[in-house]
C-alpha cells in the first residue's frame, strides 16, 4: 500500500510521536501502516492550519497596513477611531460583511456567479504551499515548483473571467475581460522573469532557488548577476503588479468608468474573497519575489564575522517576512505614487515593451553564464 | 508524490473556505424582500437596458492567441534553461554550440512571430 509522508523535521517529530501515542491503543490495532497514516494526517493538519494562519490572518493586517500606508503618503491619519490608533477597524469590517445580504441579480448565473470566488481563492493557496518559509519549514518541496505557480497562477484569471461573465452586468463583463486579457499578457512577462532565474539558478524547485544564493548579500540573485540581476528584478515587480491587478495597472477596477469592475455585483462574503484573493495574492507574488531575487530566509549577511554571526542567530522566518512585509511596502508605495494607465497604453507597454526586454534580457544572461561561467 | 497530495488538499481547501464563507453569509446575512428594482444589475442608477451577454471585441482573442503561444514556449524553454548552466560546462554530455544554435533558431522563430503580429497590427488596441 502506498503511504504518503512528510519530508521535513516537523514531519519527523510527528512520525517519532505517533508509535508512542498509538501504543496505548489494544494490540489489534498497532500496525505500521496505521502509525505512518495518522502522521500523514498530522502534518496535512499541522500545515494547512500553518498556512490558513498565514493567509487569513495576515489579510487584516496587510488591509489595515494598506490604509496607514495610503493615509500618510497622503497627509491623512487613517483609521483612528476603533482601538489604537484603528487596530480594530478592519475586524469590525469584517464583521459588517458576515451580516450584509447575499444575493445574485437577476439574469446572472447563479452556479457560475457562486462559483467564481471558490475559483479565485484555490490558486494562491496552492502558490502558498509551495513556499520555503524557512530551511525546514515548506509545506509542499515540488521539484517543479516554478511551473506549477505559472499554471496555479493562470487558473486565477478563469475565476475572475467567471464572475465578470456571470453577473450579467455590462461593466463587470468589461471589468472582467479587461482584467482578463491583462492578466494573461502580463503572466508571459511573469513567466519570463522565472525562466531568467530559473536559468541561474539551474533548478525549478524554489527551496533549491533560495539555498543556491547563500553567502553574503552579494550572492543574491538580484546583485550575483551583475546589472542583469536588478533589470530582471524591477522586471518581475512590473509584472507582478500587473499579475495582481493593483494599481498603478487596476484598469479592470478603475472606478471613474468601471464602477467596481469585475466584482460589481458581488456583495456580502462573496465579495470578501475576492478581496482576501488579491490581499493573500499579494503576499504570494512579495513572497515569490523574495525567494527568487531577495534571498529567502537567509540573513543579509555582509562578510563580516562578527555581524554575521549576529544576523544569522534570528531565525529564517523572522528574515523571510521582514522581506515579504519589506516588498509588500514597496508595491504598496507604488500603488499610492503612479497615475494610471490607459488600457491601450498597458497593452503595448506589455508587447512592444517588456516583451521584448524580457527576450533581450534571456539572451544576455545566456550570453553572461556562457562566458563568465 | 505525498506533495502533489498536500497540494491537492489545499486546492480543496481554498475552495472550501470560500465556500463555508459564502453559506455563512447566505445564513447570516440581513435579508430584505427581493423587489424588481433591487434585483436589477447595476447601471449607474438607470433602468437596466437589456442583456449583458453581448458580443465583444475580437482584440480579446487574439490577445489570448499569442497568449498561448508565448506561454507555451515559456515552457518549452524550460527544461533546456534548468540544464542550460550545465550543458555550456559541457557536464551534461552535449555539445555546447549545437544546443546553442538550436536554442537561438527557436528564439528566432518566436520573434518573428511577434514581429509579423505586430505588424499585421494585432498589438494595436482600438
Amino acid at each position: 500500500m502506498f503511504v504518503p509522508s512528510v519530508t521535513n523535521p516537523i514531519g519527523d517529530f510527528v512520525r517519532d510521536m505517533v508509535p508512542r501515542i498509538t501504543e496505548f491503543l489494544p494490540a489489534s490495532f498497532q500496525s505500521d501502516t496505521l502509525n505512518s497514516v495518522v502522521a500523514f494526517l498530522v502534518n496535512a493538519l499541522i500545515c494547512i492550519i500553518a498556512v490558513c494562519a498565514v493567509n487569513i490572518g495576515s489579510a487584516p493586517i496587510l488591509i489595515y497596513m494598506e490604509r496607514k500606508v495610503c493615509a500618510h503618503v497622503q497627509c491623512r491619519l487613517g483609521p483612528m477611531r476603533l482601538g489604537w490608533h484603528g487596530t480594530l477597524q478592519t475586524i469590525a469590517d469584517v464583521i459588517k460583511m458576515l451580516f450584509k445580504e447575499v444575493y445574485a441579480p437577476s439574469g446572472a448565473d447563479k452556479l457560475m456567479f457562486y462559483l467564481a470566488p471558490l475559483i479565485v481563492l484555490i490558486a494562491p493557496f496552492i502558490v502558498c504551499a509551495l513556499i520555503p518559509f524557512s530551511r525546514d519549514l515548506v509545506v509542499a518541496d515540488v521539484s517543479m515548483g516554478i511551473p506549477l505557480i505559472i499554471a496555479v497562477n493562470g487558473f486565477g484569471v478563469l475565476g475572475i473571467l467567471l464572475g465578470g461573465w456571470s453577473s450579467n452586468n455590462k461593466y463587470s463583463l468589461l471589468g472582467a475581460l479587461r482584467s482578463g486579457a491583462q492578466m494573461i499578457s502580463y503572466e508571459i512577462s511573469f513567466a519570463m522573469i522565472l525562466l531568467f532565474v530559473v536559468m541561474i539558478s539551474g533548478s525549478t524547485n524554489l527551496m533549491s532557488i533560495t539555498l543556491g544564493q547563500e553567502g553574503t548579500i552579494f550572492d543574491w540573485w538580484i546583485f550575483k548577476i551583475p546589472v542583469l540581476g536588478f533589470i530582471a528584478f524591477i522586471l518581475f515587480f512590473i509584472s507582478s503588479t500587473a499579475e495582481m491587478n493593483r494599481a498603478p495597472f487596476d484598469i479592470a477596477e478603475a472606478e471613474q468608468e468601471l464602477t467596481g469592475g469585475y466584482h460589481t455585483e458581488y456583495n456580502g462574503t462573496p465579495f470578501a474573497m475576492f478581496y482576501l484573493a488579491e490581499y493573500i495574492a499579494l503576499i504570494t507574488n512579495s513572497a515569490l519575489a523574495t525567494t527568487c531575487f531577495l534571498g529567502g530566509f537567509l540573513p543579509p549577511c555582509i562578510g563580516i564575522g562578527f555581524v554575521d554571526n549576529y544576523l544569522n542567530m534570528v531565525p529564517g522566518v523572522v528574515w523571510f517576512f521582514a522581506k515579504v512585509y519589506f516588498m509588500i511596502w514597496c508595491y504598496m508605495m507604488v500603488r499610492w505614487t503612479f497615475v494610471r494607465p490607459r488600457v491601450d497604453q498597458l497593452m503595448d507597454f506589455e508587447w512592444k515593451f517588456l516583451l521584448p526586454v524580457n527576450l533581450v534580457l534571456l539572451v544576455a544572461g545566456a550570453a553572461y553564464i556562457t562566458i563568465g561561467g | 508524490m505525498s506533495e502533489y497530495i498536500i497540494l491537492s488538499i489545499f486546492l480543496f481547501l481554498g475552495a472550501f473556505i470560500a465556500a463555508a464563507a459564502t453559506v455563512t453569509g447566505l445564513l447570516l446575512g440581513y435579508r430584505t424582500k427581493n423587489t424588481k428594482n433591487k434585483m436589477a444589475p447595476y447601471e449607474c442608477g438607470m433602468e437596466t437596458i437589456g442583456n449583458a451577454r453581448i458580443q465583444f471585441k475580437v482584440g480579446y482573442y487574439l490577445f489570448a492567441l499569442l497568449f498561448l503561444v508565448f506561454d507555451i514556449e515559456a515552457l518549452f524553454l524550460f527544461p533546456v534553461m534548468m540544464y542550460f548552466k550545465q550543458i555550456v560546462t559541457g557536464q551534461a554530455g552535449l555539445s555546447p554550440a549545437i544546443v546553442i544554435i538550436d536554442l537561438a533558431i527557436f528564439m528566432a522563430i518566436l520573434v518573428s512571430g511577434l514581429a509579423y503580429a505586430w505588424k499585421k497590427g494585432i498589438l494595436k488596441w482600438e
